[in-house]
């Protein structure tokens, strides 16, 4: 049987509906992966074994009447910097090539105890560093849409993996935008939820304020259905919050008719592709035919997010990544003498050069006589993001945003010049800043042929309206089918 | 002539905390075990593990706050301190620079020129770091992280002191704060009490600050009067000779009396500190302050007029036993089991010290149960047994916590009051003596006194003399 | 406007641990420039009134009981260290 076209939710039915076992769900998506990995190399590591060991848990704890949740016995990929005991986690990066986690993250544990089988590691930018994943150390990942284009970053393996049919649901992580944007790319949805909403534990950390796991499927409610499973307060991080809905899913009967929304004008001003915008545009159009109520205003400090962005995350980078230095774990370089002669060389051997790049803007920004003026300036400054978004939801319910100024760019043409790939998180960064959540739902292809999301912005720990909205907007869409399942006669 | 100088100290002192766990994850502070058992991806900062504060500090940081008479913020934050060295796993210091916990506080020390106020300008929570042990092996140096995320709280004076003596009276009444409070066992010789010396000299009279250095690895009181002198002589010297005190730190060698400067061209001294986005801001409401203040037990002053006033001691018995906070529970308890506070106390002030003093013990390696010297002292009170025994029976409850009841039975110590049996004695003894019979007969009543001792002897003194004498007299009376 | 020199990248590379080749030192002190030069846009902004939040959500406080959890784990942590001996994480020696 072929289950590629079913969505997660209904994957899961038919593992309840004993129409499908845990196993062959397991057999399945590895064949999958197996035969999709040499084109689109979405993965860092495959857990076959771990695998059927979680499956047949949860098939043995489903005869005993466990392992009831509507997501029980279904796959799922996971980002490389999220701990699973055991399995090798590389963020990417040759520090951490034989790296292997003795403790398994909170989100990889809550999805476990759903009865969800993680089933392998999924491809990065190094150490989240990146908005193409072409900075992994292992190589990039190919976008399925187009071999020649990347898939975006950081999270671009888990993002192919659902793209190209390997898996239908990923986890990823996202910092300035690294779920919704590679989501964008690669035509599936992506969700990030409010800072604090998920467990941060078991994260290799980029930017502590900023990180948050989220999870990438092929619509809305699969989304919805793993957010629920994943938020939470967790005791073992201090910045995880408890939850404030019971339940996040909300899309029966109730519709957008009246919603407000609001799309920051300075966003479709400048610097988008016409492509984007176009789609973007359209989504406009089919909101407002289901009844919501769609207004241009203007957001303000809009040019100030990425600067205030770098500052911030390069900052708690360079401290976060301190712990790299060839004593504990990961990489040790050879032939140096002394301490700090090992220190320089394990690092400037094990880092790649973005993950360099951010770690010296970290240390300089954050060193004696230019904290004040610019580190301590960029939080000054998210407090002013953080009150514009404020003053906004006080107006509209939902605001709405492009995932991306442009669609996928080409292998190789991004990391020449670091700025102008910078300048690109424009429209996700400030979610970040903000501590808000988002989720990028695709809504078209550019002339190119590939695809274009829409990102909706809930006002923080309100992701049931932006579901809402999006779920809204993805039925009144219709169907936007992946390649796999436009073209599977070809294969 | 040499001109005259000033000396001014002030103090940086680490002080851990007697929690029974990590400030930032569950792993046992306890002290002594073996390497890195006593770790986990917290405390060795593995990637992806976060920390979540030990509520236990806080309370304990207020406590000692209080009583340093600090104000206690309600609102403070831990901060990032960052260098790279291998006993520190994170590469950075989980600390608190922006705002700490208690701030503007002061103590009260008392020198032979009588007593003065040191202020504290803060007192902040923070994590230890690990260990590193450089002697065992040529070509590497180890770590053992059993220490790394122990609970610390930096306690900064302003530069009130002036010489060594004003900075031995300053820490003695710290150590003595933290014991009393529970929060703190302050061993130096474990490393749970540190002291770092910031020290300038300037010529008499002048109210500016010289250029001071800071002076660490400081192990004792005694390392720590003598590194004053040392670093004093120093300083004067250059200045003498016309050159500039360098602002730097410094490292005491106790063995060669003397320090050198810790200066690596590859350490910047730029710590980078920011907010540690991990943990949230840690919130002191007044109603919690005010709890943790109506907890706060008995300081050293407040126990030594207790002692005088509940167990009628002299000032200077209740000045000696709450000199250590572990002395002064084990007397109080000794002297409540017992319900002969003034018998403890001679005990305590008499064979004890003198034990002590004889062994080279610190106050708080004695380890005995209370219960054992209270039940010595009442055996002693009821006449079961004669000063000698109490006295070996003592010792051996002070050096290995003998249990006396049972000790006393089975060696058969108790004084015989056995009328019967000490008569039988006496006439043994009686025959054994004609001649002496004969002498007292005749009025030499002094031969009294060698009776009594024959007695004794054969008992090995453990016959009640009163009984012996009475005994004596009779059997004399009836031969 | 700062400008990054050669003495400022050492620095930098200290701070870091970092050291880098002179070619790799040029591209990052020239990426570094740019970058700061970027970012200076934000000194366009009057924050003088501005709190720094460092915290986005009010939060009560988190806290954990004071109660051993952990038990030793040591051999299956040291298999990830690079150097090890005697249940210690090694270093090259080090002189204080």
């Amino acid at each position: 049987m072929d289950f590629r076209e079913l969505t997660a939710l209904e994957l899961g039915k038919k593992i309840k509906n004993r129409e499908i076992s845990a196993r062959e769900a397991v057999k399945y998506t590895l064949e999958q992966i197996e035969k999709k990995e040499k084109s689109c190399h979405a993965f860092l590591h495959v857990m076959e074994k771990y695998a059927y060991a979680q499956a047949r848990k949860v098939e043995e704890g489903q005869k005993e009447g466990r392992f009831q949740g509507p997501l029980a016995g279904v796959p799922i990929a996971v980002k490389d910097n999220i701990c699973i005991k055991g399995v090798p986690a590389t963020c990417a990066s040759r520090m951490l090539e034989n790296f292997v986690p003795t403790y398994t993250a909170e989100a990889v544990r809550r999805l476990e105890e759903a009865g969800m089988i993680p089933i392998g590691k999924t491809n990065m930018d190094e150490f989240a560093m990146g908005s193409t994943t072409e900075t992994s150390a292992f190589g990039p990942t190919y976008n399925p849409w187009n071999k020649n284009h990347v898939p975006g970053g950081s999270s671009g393996g888990s993002c192919a993996a659902v793209a190209s049919g390997e898996v239908l649901c990923a986890l990823g992580s996202d910092t300035g935008g690294s779920i919704r944007q590679p989501s964008g790319h690669c035509g599936v949805t992506g969700l990030k939820p409010t800072y604090g909403s998920v467990s941060r534990y078991g994260l290799i950390a980029y930017g502590s304020s900023l990180d948050q796991i989220g999870p990438i499927g092929k619509n809305v409610e699969d989304c919805t259905a793993i957010l629920e499973i994943l938020a939470g307060k967790d005791e073992k991080d201090a910045t995880s919050m408890e939850r404030k809905e019971e339940t996040y899913a909300d899309f029966d009967g109730e519709g957008i008719c009246g919603m407000k929304i609001g799309i920051p004008k300075e966003y479709l001003m400048e610097g988008i592709a016409e492509g984007v915008k176009s789609e973007f545009m359209e989504a406009v159009r089919v909101l407002t035919e289901q009844g919501a109520i769609v207004e241009f205003f203007s957001l303000g400090l809009v040019d100030y997010t990425i600067p205030a962005y770098y500052i911030i995350a390069s900052a708690e980078a360079s401290s976060n990544l301190e712990r790299f230095d060839g004593v504990k774990y990961g990489f040790r370089s050879s032939g140096y003498e002394g301490l700090h002669e090992m220190y320089k060389k394990t690092r400037s051997e094990g880092f790649g050069a973005e993950v360099k790049r951010r770690i010296m803007l970290g240390s300089f920004v954050l060193s004696s006589g230019y904290y004040d003026a610019y580190y301590l300036k960029a939080l000054r400054v998210k407090g002013m993001i953080q009150k514009s978004f404020q003053k906004a939801f006080q107006k509209y319910d939902v605001l709405l945003a492009p995932a991306a100024p442009d669609t996928a760019p080409a292998i190789g043409t991004s990391l020449e010049d670091p700025l102008k790939m910078y300048l690109g998180d424009i429209y996700t960064v400030a979610v970040n800043l903000a501590g808000l959540p988002g989720i990028s739902v695709p809504c078209g292809l550019d002339e190119k042929g590939l695809p274009v999301g829409i990102q909706f912005i809930g006002d923080c720990f309100q992701e049931k309206q932006m579901l809402r909205a999006a779920r809204a907007y993805e039925k009144a869409r219709g169907d936007f089918l992946l390649p796999y399942e436009q073209d599977r006669e070809g294969e | 002539m040499k001109q005259e100088y000033e000396t001014v100290i002030g103090l940086e002192v680490h002080v851990e905390l007697a929690t029974r766990t990590k400030i930032f994850c569950g792993c046992s502070t306890r002290f002594g075990a073996e390497p890195n058992t006593q770790t986990c991806p917290v405390c060795t900062g593995m990637p992806g593990s976060l920390p979540v504060l030990n509520k236990q500090v806080v309370e304990f940081a207020v406590a000692a706050g209080l009583a340093a008479n600090c104000k206690i913020r309600n609102v403070c934050k831990f901060d990032r301190k960052n260098y790279f060295y291998p006993d520190n796993p994170q590469n950075y210091q989980i600390s608190q620079l922006y705002l700490p916990i208690c701030y503007d506080g002061w103590v009260e020390i008392q020198t032979e020129s009588g007593t003065k106020k040191v202020r504290i300008h803060e007192m902040h929570m923070e994590e230890d770091a690990g260990k590193l042990i450089h002697d065992e092996w040529e070509d590497c140096s180890l770590v053992d992280y059993n220490r790394s995320g122990v609970p610390l709280i930096e306690i900064v004076s302003e530069p009130d002191m002036r010489n060594a003596e004003e900075v031995i009276a300053y820490l003695e009444k710290l150590r003595m704060m933290m014991q009393y409070l529970g929060v703190s066992d302050c061993k130096l010789q474990e490393g749970s009490m540190r002291a770092d010396v910031n020290l300038s000299v300037r010529k008499a009279g002048s109210s500016e600050l010289g250029t001071r250095t800071e002076m660490k690895n400081l192990n004792s009181f005694k390392a720590i009067a003598r590194a004053i002198e040392g670093e004093k002589e120093r300083q004067i010297e250059l200045l003498e000779a016309g050159k500039p005190v360098i602002q730097e730190t410094r490292r005491w060698d106790d063995n060669k009396e003397s320090s050198r400067a810790m200066r690596s061209k590859e350490d910047a001294k730029d710590y980078r500190y920011f907010p540690d986005p991990d943990l949230p801001p840690v919130l002191v409401s007044e109603e919690w302050i005010a709890q943790i203040k109506s907890r706060q037990p008995q300081l050293r002053e407040e126990k030594a007029a207790y002692f005088q006033e509940e167990y009628g001691l002299s000032s200077y018995d209740a000045g000696i036993l709450t000199e250590s906070k572990h002395l002064a529970d084990l007397f109080e308890e000794t002297a409540v089991l017992s319900r002969q506070p003034k018998k403890a106390a001679n005990w305590f002030m008499g064979e004890l010290l003198r034990l002590r003093k004889e062994e080279g013990m610190e106050p708080e390696e004695i380890q005995f149960t209370p219960g054992h010297l209270s039940d010595l002292i009442l055996m002693q009170e009821r006449g079961e047994i004669n000063n000698q025994t109490a006295k070996d029976v003592f010792k051996k409850i002070f050096k290995e916590d003998l249990d006396p009841i049972p000790y006393i039975e089975e060696h058969h110590l108790k004084i015989v009051k056995d009328s019967q049996m000490i008569s039988g004695i006496v006439e043994e003894v009686l025959k054994q003596n004609p001649d002496s019979v004969e002498q007292y007969r005749n009025g030499k009543e002094k031969v009294m006194g060698f009776f009594v001792g024959q007695v004794m002897k054969k008992t090995k003194g453990k016959a009640d003399p009163a009984e012996v004498s009475k005994c004596l007299k009779e059997k004399l009376a009836e031969f | 406007m700062v400008k990054i020199d050669d003495e400022t990248m050492d620095y930098i590379g200290i701070l870091a641990k970092l050291s880098l080749n002179e070619e790799e030192k040029k591209q990052a002190q020239k990426d570094m420039q740019k970058m700061l030069d970027y970012v200076e846009k934000l000194n366009e902004l009057d924050t003088t009134k501005e709190e720094p939040v460092t915290h986005l959500f009010p939060m009560e406080n988190v806290f954990r009981e004071d109660v051993v959890t952990n038990e030793n784990q040591r051999d299956e942590m040291l298999a990830n260290a690079p150097g090890q001996k005697e249940g210690q994480y090694q270093v090259p020696k080090i002189v204080e």
